[in-house]
């Protein structure tokens, strides 16, 4: 961990560390609630849970303006959610509904969500990290001061056009942020398995100024976002940040039997003491921001909020099916 | 009418669309001071700058990226990949981006980019750097597909493909560059999916793409000494495929012969004898006669590839065998 990191972390008003407990919150709930509509055979298909996640996307896009860009991955509800997107067309979704984002053509792994600057999850890794400096040029071509994030795991080290991608964004002085979201693992295989050397070399040998975060930590995560974000709406360049993290699940909800690849214990340790969440909820306590009533209240609320969405989604109607043949081309 | 090169009308399609729409941008290996390899967009850099005029690095599959990214968020660009076949090293951000981001988002995202590359043999250029490999795009949903064959297409497909809102890769072939040609001087498009007959014939139709409309036109002049009277019909995009144009034609002659320069395996010839059989079998005297390239990589030596591609001489034989002449 860089020296310093503590440092790092800004004085956050009251208010903004409840939004992102709440936001928090709500991925936890919202993932906890995909996986029982996968277990209870209401979901088509699979999906890749964010939970044990949640630091990272919330304290990144806490730094972001509504107008400033993002891209996904196939664990991309959370950003998705951090982001601004409403539960009720995330489920919908989810159950392949015409209410959903992408009327039920994308499902879980394709959300897209222009209006709040997600230019959609991408179930190629590695595959959103060229667009995102396409992204970038064109915020910079236009003058529009928008930054862009490229949420990515640390899966996507292995992937080449990561490296092309990076080399153009240094190149070119372009406002994108690359953030690696590093759980350790890709799919069933541990990261040191198949990264060779320094992840952080590799940013840094483009010239791409690196930060590295306990991603378990919102505060830690914003803090260092708000830091690369600034300096890239400045006309600085990329950054990179890589956020150390762990899904708490599986590789999709279908993963279940995992200890051919991790330990119980290693997986226990992490949601026992390193659960973003209650990292959050304990500092609110401590501090005496908030009291276990008002997060409570809270936890209340956003389960009332998911329970109301899920059941948007179950009443939603699917879409008609000759809209099979519409958007292939505008 | 004044007459322009294939490549001089490409330029003057990117100039005209970059005057006119200042999110039109160019972005490829070379593209700036250079002009292409092929010195296509000599010039051009000091008209528009390297702002709009962008060289990037040899990263296929990096600047198609980019040019997705930049395309879903309001920019027009287009994207130069210098031989056809390294759009093999970006065939994920063309299939699986550019192609679905449009569907996936349920309509919610666009993605206007033209990818423009080039395809052909004959240049002694190898197997790497000759191929024409179109058909591998043409198969996906969601891309748009343009093979112009004379000067005055290149120019008006061009102009319509940069004002397209969905991803077109547009192949140039690189014989054709100095081919000469009428090209009117004022303002106008050549609308996509709309094939245009080279020629008028009544005894057999040659359906030919890109290259092979040169080959055909050759083909059907010889064949007029014979008494054999050519239809060459030239589909200008592949996706759209004017499939009616291609049918009526087939019905009108009762014989077809499709030449295309890609590869003759599972290719465009196949697609398009398809397209026929299917409507305009009843009026059909034989079947459909397909002639693509020769299924092997593209030879070094020029007496091995010349044998590669169709011939005039060879597509002539093939209609004198069709009409029963031989």
């Amino acid at each position: 961990m860089e020296a310093g990191t503590q440092r790092a972390i800004p004085a956050i008003p009251k208010e903004e560390l409840l939004q992102m407990y709440e936001q928090m919150l709500r991925i936890r709930i919202f993932e906890e609630q995909v996986n029982e509509l996968y277990t209870s055979g209401k979901m088509p298909g699979l999906a890749h849970l964010y939970i044990g996640e949640e630091a990272v996307a919330v304290g990144v896009c806490r730094a972001l303006r509504r107008e400033d860009y993002i891209t996904s991955t196939h664990r991309g509800h959370g950003h998705c959610l951090a982001k601004g997107a409403a539960v009720n067309q995330m489920f919908a979704e989810l159950l392949g509904k015409a209410a959903g984002y992408c009327h039920g053509k994308g499902g879980s792994m394709h959300i897209a969500d222009p209006e709040t600057g997600n230019l959609g999850a991408n179930a190629i890794v590695g595959g959103s990290t060229a667009i995102a400096v396409g992204a970038a040029l064109s915020a910079k071509m236009r003058g529009t001061e928008q930054a862009v994030v490229c949420f990515f795991g640390d899966g996507a080290f292995a992937q080449g056009i990561l490296y092309e991608a990076m080399n153009m964004a240094a190149l070119w002085k372009l406002p994108v942020i690359y953030v690696c979201e590093s759980n350790m693992y890709g799919e069933y295989t541990a990261t040191r398995e198949a990264a060779a050397g320094e992840v952080l070399a590799r940013p840094q040998a483009c010239g791409i100024p690196v930060k590295e975060v306990d991603g378990q930590e919102v505060r830690a995560v914003f803090g260092a976002a708000k830091e690369q974000v600034e300096r890239a709406r400045r006309g600085g360049g990329p950054g990179f940040l890589i956020c150390h993290t762990y899904r708490f699940r599986g590789h999709h909800v279908g993963d279940v039997n995992r200890s051919h690849y991790r330990s119980a214990e290693e997986e226990e340790a992490w949601i026992r003491e390193r659960d973003p969440v209650r990292l959050l909820g304990l500092f609110l306590i401590r501090q005496r921001l908030a009291d276990a009533s008002a997060l409570e209240k809270i936890d209340q609320t956003i389960r009332a909020e998911i329970t109301a969405g899920v059941q948007f989604a179950l009443e939603a109607p699917y879409p008609e099916p000759g809209e099979v043949t519409q958007n292939v081309y505008p | 009418m004044r007459e322009l090169t294939f490549g001089q009308a490409i330029k003057e399609a990117l100039v005209e669309e970059m005057r006119r729409d200042p999110t039109v941008f160019i972005i490829g290996e070379d593209v700036a001071e250079a002009g292409t390899v092929f010195k296509v967009l000599s010039g051009l850099v000091d008209t528009f700058g390297r702002e709009r005029v962008i060289d990037s690095p040899i990263s296929e599959a990096g600047v198609t990226g980019l040019g997705v990214g930049a395309a879903m968020t309001g920019m027009r660009p287009v994207v130069d990949i210098m031989f056809g076949d390294f759009i093999t090293l970006a065939m994920d951000q063309i299939v699986n981006q550019a192609a679905k981001v449009h569907y996936m988002s349920g309509g919610k995202l666009r993605v206007p980019l033209v990818i423009r590359t080039t395809m052909g043999a004959t240049r002694r250029s190898a197997a790497q750097h000759s191929q024409s490999l179109y058909a591998w795009l043409a198969h996906i949903p969601g891309l748009k597909v343009v093979l112009p064959s004379t000067p005055a297409d290149a120019k008006g497909l061009l102009k319509s493909a940069i004002r397209d809102d969905s991803p077109v890769v547009f192949f140039e072939d690189k014989m054709m560059y100095q081919l000469k040609g009428p090209v009117p001087e004022a303002e106008y498009t050549v609308p996509l999916g709309v094939a245009d007959v080279k020629r008028s014939g009544t005894d057999v139709t040659i359906v030919a793409t890109s290259s092979m409309v040169q080959v055909a036109l050759e083909a059907a002049a010889r064949l007029e000494g014979d008494g054999i009277s050519v239809e060459v019909v030239d589909p200008r995009t592949l996706m759209p495929l004017d499939k009616s144009a291609l049918v009526e034609s087939a019905k009108k002659t009762g014989r077809v012969i499709v030449v295309d320069e890609g590869y003759e395996q599972y290719g465009v010839t196949a697609e398009i004898a398809a397209v026929i059989a299917e409507g305009a079998f009843d009026h059909l005297d034989a079947p459909v006669r397909r002639m693509g390239a020769m299924n092997v990589p593209v030879p070094f030596s020029p007496v091995l590839e010349d044998q590669t591609v169709p011939t005039a001489a060879a597509v002539a034989g093939a209609a004198k065998q069709l009409c029963g002449r031989t």
